[in-house]
């Protein structure tokens, strides 16, 4: 512990708070300030702790990391703007710049089926006790730093509220992107409340103009109200000197659906922790991931499902291709309680490692404590199937065009969940960028791929 | 319906644990309470050499500074360590020539537990080791394998008469201060079995060692430390036992295992301790550090193990496969009735080439009790063409309990492959109707399933064990569940 408080962030602790303060009401000041107390004595984690073992912060932390406390209006940064949409995407696009969120002249607003959306620290002031009714109700910050850096420093995020049987067919894009300055330090508080019978498209990517360094600690919480359905879509693109911490809060209740889906792309160190809390009794969710390393990235995806009521399902499978030195953590955790009968869970974990310097740790667990489950799971390490190859080159496709196809053809799997098509083209064509080795070679943006994969015009007037 | 379960239920779990009588032997003690002058005391009781004595000691000062781990899924209560008996002993009155020599009550003792030195002698051709309150009492056949230049003898006998080869390998599979458990052995271990098989011998019987704790207040300590050299090969048998006391007792015990070039060791265990009473109370604490070596190329060893009896099992059978193409195998099968708890599984480290491992476990949980799985896999880089097959089932017989499963996996060659999968259900409904459809009785079709169930590993069991072995699983469940 006395290490870590020797961290030059740890010292910065306080006079983060000092500046942010201000953005707040006194009730939420008390808060911020009671989180910091207890991050204090908890101290950040290192990696004696079992939960971290397979990654190291040390190298993370010890920057000279600056809170960004300015606040952007739009024309400031236009041409810092997310450019790159996806291509087709009909989307309501939030930007979060640098952690502040950005907007033309209301910072939220609400529609006229009476959804709202818009920055978190407006909700807190506009929406009290919406905002209150659920504010940090579905994490355990009691006893993880990362929470409760968030609930103290956190300066805005992303508010949505969708209302009884509200539909909202527009999905919603969130980008949050960090960029141009060096060492930003960010912390993102989102909230997600989708009442009775809602629906909501979320599709969240974390971005990076250029290769300044960044440490992000974002945390959502959703909550998935009775019969309501959440479909949303991670998509994780940073360049190699950031660092990313972010942690997913989904609590669902009775015949609720969720479908989650995480497209870890690029990122120096990226630690994705996912807690799923099913709540009432028909409720069913899907939880998918897809990473792929390489160079000296480390990607490390933390999966929790509590099933806590009977006759529910969940499902996990998390794919990844590692490439070079880079270092993929998985640890799934499925916990049926005593009464949560009938629960069938599933979780797979597969993943191919290319190099003998690359590192895979991975962990499913499982912990019963109901009789009448079906639960599995199941891991593996491996390489290409050298038979299909084969089978590959017998046709005269070369080994590299060989490798590819069973490679994305590996990624596919979880790919073809997305159920937005224009989206599912995009993550396609970037895979395959990213496969073949081109994505984070662009300069300015990672993420140069505004025009699709093949683009075939065949003039039909030709032919005839 | 559910009040037959239960009816049955209660009939099989109040049976009285068969191996739970105690004999009166004249035991000798050493003071309640570990400090050094205890690790002196035992020392000094054995006439053990220098070298000897500064290991326990170094080891013991080590433990004084540990912690008891705490990352197991077991709730264990505090263990007083100061109210522990670190050595007993029946009492020996004069050297053993022959088994005719040994006390009247022992041999009664072991024609209890089913294992007639005599008779095992002359019938099974099992050379049997059997070690009560941490001392070997008699070693059987030792004149036929001395004749194949095997060595196998207690412990201390072995320092006695060869030091050379003792020093040589002790400590080299569990190093000294691996974990806290095992350093507590470390320094106050008592006794146990030696086994060294010469170049290119097989051993022509099955080697035995029967564990048996009788008096009370006492911990068992033993050490067995089996050393395969080239193309050797050997099947070595455990066996545990102990008296029914409401007190918990400490079974601390190191297994190490040294395999050479193309030799091979198979080592089974039943493990049945005293598993404590319906309410939880009593029973044994095993905490068993076992680890192996594949030393040389070619080599292989494989772990068979029965868990059936402790109140709390902590136990990890590990293979180092250093050599190339070496195999390690692991078999298991752990059932918790009532309230007891098991942590258990194996690692396996590839660190050769072309090495192999395959993990088979199943678990099986009834009553209030708790079963994990933990186990590691660990390819090195260097392990290329390696190969891990590893399997995980729990069964869980009625709604208190819980079955858990904790692999880590970690994979660092290209070239290797890994694979995990685990399943976790009840008793098919469907099995169970088919067989009652066919006039097998509830009770008896819960026991065909289970065994069934357990069959990919029983059948890795010597056949002495085999037959123990299905009777334990049949009483530790039969009528666990309808």
């Amino acid at each position: 512990m006395k290490m870590q408080k020797s961290q030059p962030l740890f010292q910065k602790l306080d006079q983060w708070l000092e500046e942010s303060q201000g953005f707040f009401n006194a009730n939420c000041q008390a808060k911020r300030a009671e989180a910091l107390l207890k991050l204090k004595k908890l101290g950040l984690p290192d990696k004696k702790m079992e939960k971290w073992r397979n990654t190291d912060l040390s190298e993370a932390l010890k920057f000279d990391y600056k809170l960004w406390t300015k606040e952007f209006s739009p024309a400031q940064i236009q041409n810092d703007l997310f450019q790159c949409d996806v291509h087709d995407l009909d989307a309501f696009t939030i930007n979060l710049y640098r952690g502040r969120y950005v907007y033309q002249d209301q910072a939220i607003f609400k529609m006229e089926n009476g959804a709202i959306i818009g920055s978190m620290a407006a909700a807190i002031e506009k929406y009290p006790e919406l905002v209150s009714q659920h504010f940090d109700k579905y994490t355990n910050s009691e006893n993880k730093a990362f929470d409760l850096l968030n609930t103290a420093l956190f300066l805005d995020g992303l508010f949505i509220y969708v209302p009884k049987n509200t539909k909202l067919e527009q999905p919603i894009q969130l980008i949050n992107a960090v960029g141009r300055e060096e060492n930003t330090f960010v912390q993102n508080r989102n909230l997600i409340i989708l009442e009775e019978g809602s629906e909501l498209t979320l599709i969240h990517c974390d971005d990076s103009y250029d290769y300044k360094r960044s440490f992000t600690n974002s945390l959502s919480e959703f909550y998935i109200g009775k019969n309501a359905k959440l479909d949303h879509y991670k998509i994780q693109n940073i360049n190699n000197n950031s660092f990313l911490i972010n942690s997913d809060y989904f609590y669902q209740e009775r015949d609720s659906r969720l479908n989650t889906n995480k497209m870890i792309l690029n990122g120096g160190l990226i630690r994705n922790e996912v807690v799923n809390t099913i709540n009432g009794e028909g409720a069913e969710s899907d939880i998918l991931g897809l990473y792929l390393a390489d160079e000296k990235q480390h990607i490390d995806n933390q999966v929790f499902v509590e099933h806590a009521v009977p006759n529910c399902r969940s499902n996990e499978l998390f794919k990844g291709i590692v490439d070079d030195y880079a270092h993929a953590v998985f640890n799934g955790h499925i916990l049926v309680k005593p009464d949560a009968q009938k629960t069938l869970a599933y979780q797979n974990n597969n993943n191919i490692i290319l190099t003998d310097k690359a590192k895979i740790n991975t962990k499913p667990f499982l912990e019963i404590y109901a009789d009448d489950v079906k639960c599995s799971h199941g891991a593996t390490i491996g390489q290409l199937d050298e038979n299909s190859l084969f089978y590959i080159r017998q046709r005269g496709i070369g080994i590299d065009n060989a490798r590819m196809l069973l490679m994305y053809a590996f990624a596919a799997e979880v790919i073809n969940h997305i159920k937005i098509e224009s989206l599912r083209t995009r993550i396609d064509d970037m895979v395959k960028k990213r496969l073949r080795g081109e994505l984070s070679i662009c300069d300015q943006c990672v993420l140069q791929c505004s025009t699709p994969e093949y683009h075939f015009e065949i003039d039909m007037a030709k032919i005839d | 319906m559910a009040k037959d379960e239960k009816q049955i239920l209660e009939d099989v779990t109040s049976s009285d644990y068969k191996y739970g009588f105690v004999t009166e032997i004249e035991t000798e003690f050493a003071p309640k309470g570990l400090t050094e002058d205890t690790v002196r005391f035992i020392s000094a009781k054995k006439e053990e050499p220098e070298w000897l004595l500064d290991f326990r000691l170094k080891a013991f000062r080590h433990w004084q500074e540990m912690e008891i781990p705490d990352w197991a899924h077991l709730k264990i209560p505090p263990i007083d360590f100061q109210d522990i008996i670190y050595y007993a002993a029946p009492k020996k009155k004069k050297e053993l020539e022959s088994i005719d020599d040994v006390d009247p009550e022992l041999i009664d003792t072991f024609n209890k537990l089913g294992i007639s030195l005599e008779e095992q002698k002359m019938l099974s051709g099992v050379a049997v080791d059997a070690v009560i309150d941490s001392v070997s009492v008699k070693t059987t056949f030792s004149d036929t394998l001395a004749k194949h230049g095997i060595i196998f003898m207690s412990f201390s006998e072995a320092v006695k008469t060869h030091p050379d080869l003792v020093k040589k390998y002790m400590g080299k599979a569990v190093p000294s201060g691996d974990n806290y458990f095992s350093t507590l052995n470390d320094a106050v271990f008592s006794d146990g079995s030696f086994c060294y098989i010469p170049k290119g011998v097989r051993c022509p019987v099955e080697l035995s060692t029967y564990f048996r704790i009788n008096a009370a207040n006492t911990g068992q300590f033993e050490r067995t430390l089996i050393i395969a050299d080239e193309g050797a090969y050997v099947s070595y048998l455990e066996g545990c036992t102990a008296p029914q006391r409401d007190e918990n007792q400490l079974h601390a015990a190191i297994v190490e295992i040294l395999v050479m070039k193309d030799a091979e060791v198979k080592y089974s265990t039943v493990q049945n301790w005293y598993p404590g009473d319906k309410n939880g109370k009593g029973g044994i604490f095993n905490f068993v550090t076992k680890r192996g070596i594949c030393k040389g190329d070619h080599s292989k060893i494989s772990w068979t193990q029965v868990e059936t009896g402790s109140a709390i099992t902590w136990k990890y059978p590990s293979c180092v496969l250093a050599g190339d193409n070496s195999i390690g195998e692991f078999y298991s099968v752990a059932v918790t009735n009532n309230y007891q708890q098991a942590d258990t599984g194996s690692k396996m480290i590839h660190l050769g080439k072309n090495t192999k491992s395959t993990i088979i476990s199943k678990g099986i949980s009834a009553g209030h009790s708790h079963n994990s799985y933990r186990g590691l896999v660990k390819v090195a880089k260097n392990a290329s063409n390696s190969r891990n097959f590893s399997q995980c089932d729990s069964l869980l017989l009625g709604d208190k309990c819980g079955a858990h499963t904790f692999p880590y996996i970690d994979g660092q060659n290209s070239s290797s492959i890994v694979e995990h999968e685990a399943t976790t259900s009840k008793i098919s409904e469907e099995q169970l109707f088919y067989c009652q459809q066919r006039g097998i009785s509830q009770d008896s079709a819960v026991g065909l399933i289970v065994n069934g169930y357990a069959k990919e590993v029983l059948r890795q069991l010597p056949m002495e064990f085999a037959v123990e072995a299905q009777k334990l699983l049949s009483i530790s469940l039969e009528g666990s569940v309808g």
